[in-house]
């Protein structure tokens, strides 16, 4: 069941222009972790644009998804510095620390793994994110730590 | 109106001012090939067939001629080497896009290709992302029911969820557009189904004939404001 309430609340943040549907989107996407389908449908009626238009914006940016996504965000950086810095040996260890491939979400929903491409901090690499926070120089060793940060 | 006047494979021509560089070339029979133009559809250059080499040698430079608008004095290759070199790129990424498209294969062969370098995810493919189903189920039907999702590679277009579109009417006009015949339309048995959902047809009251579902009528009869019975007897019958 869809709550109500709890979309209004970012709704009525809102004048309601269909400009607003990216910001819109974007306070959905942090609060429920990902948009839920009737969600979507009610944020198209509100304002007046078609759902193939909301459709598109919701599937096309990489900061949008469709499926639920975990409580904590991990990216790992894949660009071209942390890539030679051992960025995919990075990878490797989060990935079987959590039991998850990237693109995927731990079965707690408290951690969803994805990659990135350069996090602009090359000098640092390689580097990590969870959420909104950056972790450089990451090694093998510090994976444990910073999940630690996280866990219930 | 005013016009501007520019060199098109250096002869001088005048056409009025926003025309695109497509639009000028075809005022004077230059045949420059396109896939995601219409002329009843705004441009969105999308398969970058129709390029052009613009500018004075040697710093010219490549442009969608369907979006690109005239300039005075602007000195317009169609057929140069570069030219040419861009569209046989582009049909063989198009040729990797989409292996089974008859039309791409075509154009293809008229450039000489007949296999691409590329390499091709999915073999039995038919959709160039042109757009033009998209572009026509919002312009000309006026409901957008389809819309293009994802970003490559696995852009697509589709209603939205990938289920049956409420805002859909069952007209075919998508399907009818597709220059590739992708978009799955069958009609039988008094329905009609296409992406995904079944449309009952409607009878003529007078021949019973099928004439269209009635979600079509009713958007017929809300353009023009005639009533829905209006359209319960079919064109040959009225
Ligand atoms: S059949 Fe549906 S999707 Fe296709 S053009 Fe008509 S309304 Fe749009
Ligand atoms: S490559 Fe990782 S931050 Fe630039
Ligand atoms: S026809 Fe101009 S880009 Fe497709």
């Amino acid at each position: 069941m869809m709550d109500v309430e709890r979309l209004e609340t970012i709704l009525t943040q809102y004048e309601g222009y269909p400009q607003d549907l990216i910001p819109i989107l974007q306070d959905i996407q942090d609060q429920y972790h990902y948009l839920p389908k009737d969600e979507l449908k009610v944020v198209a009626q509100r304002l007046n644009v078609p759902l193939t238009k909301v459709y598109s914006v919701a599937t096309f940016y990489k900061m949008f998804s469709l499926v639920p996504k975990g409580r904590h965000e991990l990216r790992v950086c894949l660009g071209t510095t942390c890539h030679l810095k051992g960025g995919q040996r990075l990878l490797e260890s989060v990935s079987s620390h959590l039991g998850i491939e990237p693109g995927y979400t731990t079965a707690d929903m408290q951690f969803s793994l994805e990659t990135v491409g350069c996090l602009g901090s090359c000098a640092q690499a390689p580097v990590m994110m969870v959420d909104d926070k950056y972790y450089a120089r990451m090694t093998i060793d510090k994976v444990t730590k910073v999940l630690k940060l996280y866990k219930e | 109106m005013e016009e501007v006047g520019l060199l098109i494979n250096g002869i001088y021509l005048k056409v009025p001012q926003g025309y695109t560089l497509l639009q000028a070339a075809q005022q004077l029979g230059v045949d420059i090939p396109t896939l995601c133009y219409h002329p009843e559809l705004p441009s969105e250059g999308n398969c970058r067939l129709c390029v052009v080499e613009i500018g004075e040698h040697p710093r010219t430079r490549l442009v969608n001629s369907c979006t690109y608008p005239v300039e005075p004095g602007l000195n317009v290759q169609t057929h140069s080497e570069k030219v040419l070199q861009a569209r046989r790129i582009t049909l063989e990424l198009l040729l990797a896009r989409a292996p089974k498209a008859k039309l791409i294969q075509e154009l293809a062969a008229e450039m000489g290709i007949h296999e691409s370098r590329f390499k091709s995810e999915d073999p039995y493919e038919l959709c160039i992302l042109c757009g033009l189903c998209v572009r026509t189920c919002r312009e000309i039907v006026g409901v957008s029911a389809i819309s293009m999702a994802n970003r490559t590679p696995g852009k697509l277009v589709t209603t939205p969820f990938l289920e049956p579109s409420d805002a859909c009417i069952g007209c075919g006009s998508c399907a009818f557009v597709c220059p590739t015949e992708v978009i799955p339309y069958i009609e039988k048995d008094g329905k009609r189904i296409i992406w995904g959902r079944e449309f009952e047809l409607v009878r003529c009251n007078i021949c019973g004939n099928y004439i269209a579902p009635m979600a079509q009528l009713e958007h017929w009869a809300k353009l023009t404001g005639e009533p829905v019975e209006h359209y319960f007897v079919c064109r040959d019958c009225r």
